[in-house]
């Protein structure tokens, strides 16, 4: 093994060099170093990619479900982080009201939630734009939200939940869509951030 | 040209990005390495999104020909 991944690694460097087609070039992309992911198709070595899904709008949504269905695809180790609005994407598309006081039961009752159920940033118009959107999407073979997120599921993307929001809106595990990740904080985020992972905040 | 058996084919025709990507990414994965795998995509940016996938993951494509409206890839497994 000649190509060990020392203790002080500069991946600015080295992303320089791999785009340069310097001598360091040769080594990172064409041999199979089994340095990192030893997860599943042996890939390339490649850094995590972490999404920040902030935002329940359904162009956020959809974006987000884009590059992690993608990413996944491409064989890298891809996290979603669902916080704030974005929590409410991964609500049960069944359920109509969720929490456990009136607060948290109206505030869902003003934004229903679910996958489905996502209104647009702007132009929403009473759900005529989502609608059309739906419409133009179907006539185009654009892939759905929930389409999306069936195939970034299968494909192996950790949903993780934030635990804090969960508290706040008196959402439950079982409010959730199967397949949720355990509930997690704000460090887990920045931990993974300052590690290995390309941080996106949708 | 030399003959490549087809292990299986993805018919991505009428899908958006990312779809293509994704259903061939699906297909490959069980396969054995070496393996052959058609694809078939309608969307315009597969040209340039499958070349990347292969890049990205390792896998060759061997073949991409187009008749305008289909383009047609031939991609080995790593």
């Amino acid at each position: 093994m000649t190509t060990e991944t020392l203790a002080p690694f500069d991946p600015l460097a080295a992303a320089i060099s791999a785009v340069d087609g310097g001598p360091d070039a040769a080594s990172t992309t064409e041999a199979p170093t089994p340095v990192a992911s030893p997860a599943d198709d042996g890939q390339v070595a490649t850094k995590d990619l972490l999404i920040i899904d902030y935002s329940g709008d359904l162009e956020k949504v959809w974006a987000t479900m884009i590059l992690a269905s993608t990413s996944a695809a491409m064989g890298v180790k891809t996290r979603v982080f669902v916080t704030f609005w974005g929590l409410q994407v991964f609500v049960k598309d069944s359920k109509r009201i969720t929490g456990e006081n009136w607060m948290q039961r109206m505030l869902s009752a003003m934004q229903r939630p679910g996958i489905s159920h996502r209104k647009l940033s702007k132009m929403n118009f009473l759900g005529m734009g989502p609608w059309m959107m739906g419409r133009l999407a179907k006539q185009y073979g654009v892939a759905s939200p929930k389409e999306l997120l069936e195939a970034a599921q299968a494909m192996g993307v950790e949903f993780i939940p934030c635990q804090m929001t969960m508290d706040m809106f008196g959402l439950k595990p079982e409010d959730m869509i199967e397949g949720m990740g355990e509930p997690a904080g704000a460090a887990t985020v920045i931990g993974l951030m300052t590690e290995n992972s390309t941080p996106l905040f949708i | 040209m030399p003959v490549v058996e087809i292990t299986q084919k993805v018919d991505a025709r009428g899908l958006s990005c990312p779809m293509p990507i994704v259903k061939i990414a699906q297909a490959v994965k069980p396969l054995p390495s070496g393996a052959v795998v058609e694809l078939l995509a309608t969307d315009g940016g597969s040209i340039k999104d499958v070349a990347a996938w292969c890049r990205a993951t390792g896998h060759e494509l061997i073949e991409q020909t187009s008749d305008g409206v289909v383009y047609h890839f031939v991609i080995r497994r790593k």
